[in-house]
């Protein structure tokens, strides 16, 4: 129990997802400018993370590892991804519209979030067990959005700035996320 | 050929992957510790943007469009499949410094960007010219962050373990936040300012 702790705490602000191992930048300097865009954007992360740890654990221990072809895992994982966000998206806009409209476009462009393959790939190279796996993505998930959500709510202040022009934009986003990255560093002890 | 050479040249400092158009950041910071893993990587990616851009270049005339993500994404897998191997094989320091990152490479939005937005709808040719830019581009940038990144986090500038010179100061006291991840955003932020500063790049 303790174990999945220690996983649940590291994977969400000890090596953060964005901050420390530097997956999904794309959305987090694209998407992150409003607090409700960014929640809903953490959120479908969260969800399709764990869905794809549990089926890249369930492929790779059954198929690939079974008939001796792991070294095929990245082709395998990536369409494993795309073929779940397809499915996913489909299955919320038939059984709940609200949720998908609260999506939005943010599902389909998982697919290519490098965070959500890092991920399966960490619990894939890490040898975790199929609940290991589960916490992790939770954590990677929460980590993902927490930073996400905050660096949101810096960025409604931070357009109101008077930043030398040369700095506007994507280099103060920067700036602002290795303050956030030296802030996380906190939380290093403890675990 | 000055058509090729155009493709060439626009991808070192107006279309540059990193600094203009912001994609490929997540290798571009991950692996910019120091030059040697900044070089392996451009390597890396070299060879998978090459290899994509010619067979996509090769193919574009009968693939259905509707289906052209998902082919080109298995393309892609494929190539960064067998630098993996090839890297494990016959790399396998850098293999096991890059890490995660290496195949990670498959979703670097730079190749799948220049494969839908340029290979699939030009020659071979000029796709090459392009795939070269873009690596030089991709080198260019990198080997920017990583030598300051290097330089001030272990204050002595080696490449390929030979060491070129050492800072006085600094090699016994090195600022150690540059070699951990938020350096990677100061240094990434502040080369930007400073290059769209300097007029080298435009806002």
């Amino acid at each position: 129990m303790s174990e999945l702790i220690v996983i649940l705490l590291s994977m969400a602000l000890i090596n953060n997802i964005i901050l420390v191992r530097y997956l999904g930048l794309c959305p987090f300097l694209g998407v992150s400018r409003e607090l409700k865009p960014s929640f809903s954007m953490g959120m479908a992360v969260t969800f399709v993370m764990l869905v794809a740890s549990l089926a890249t654990w369930v492929i790779n221990h059954y198929v690939l590892i079974r008939f001796n072809i792991e070294y095929m895992y990245i082709i395998v994982f990536i369409l494993v991804i795309a073929s779940l966000v397809q499915v996913i998206e489909l299955f919320i806009k038939k059984t709940n519209f609200a949720l998908y409209s609260a999506f939005g476009i943010y599902l389909p462009l998982i697919t290519t979030n490098c965070a959500v393959l890092g991920v399966t790939i960490i619990n894939m190279m890490e040898n975790y067990t199929l609940l290991a796996s589960l916490v992790s993505a939770l954590g990677s998930g929460l980590g993902f959005t927490l930073v996400m959500a905050v660096m949101a709510g810096i960025r409604e202040k931070l357009d109101l700035a008077d930043a030398p022009k040369s700095m506007r934009g994507a280099p103060v986003a920067l700036i602002t996320a290795t303050l956030l990255g030296l802030a996380f560093f906190g939380f290093s002890g403890i675990v | 050929m000055s058509d090729s050479r155009k493709e060439f040249v626009k991808g070192l400092i107006t279309t540059n992957p990193v600094f203009v158009l912001l994609l490929g950041l997540c290798p571009a910071l991950a692996v910019s510790t120091s030059i040697d893993n900044a070089l392996g990587m451009t390597l890396a990616t070299f060879i998978v943007l090459l290899g994509a851009n010619i067979i996509i270049a090769a193919i574009r005339g009968f693939v259905p469009s509707i289906t052209r993500i998902p082919i080109f994404i298995v393309i892609i897998a494929t190539l960064v499949t067998v630098v993996n191997l090839l890297f494990n094989a016959f790399l396998p320091d850098l293999h096991r410094t890059l890490g995660i990152y290496l195949p990670l490479v498959v979703v670097n939005c730079m190749i799948l960007g220049r494969a839908e937005a340029f290979a699939s709808k030009n020659p071979m040719i000029r796709s090459i010219a392009d795939a070269l830019g873009m690596t030089v581009g991709f080198m260019i940038a990198l080997v920017m962050i990583s030598f300051v990144r290097q330089l001030l986090g272990t204050g002595e500038m080696s490449v390929f373990g030979f060491s070129i010179f050492t800072l006085p100061v600094l090699s016994e006291h090195p600022l150690a936040m540059f070699i951990l991840p938020p350096g990677g955003f100061l240094v990434l932020g502040l080369l930007l300012a400073l290059l769209r500063w300097r007029g080298v790049l435009k806002i």
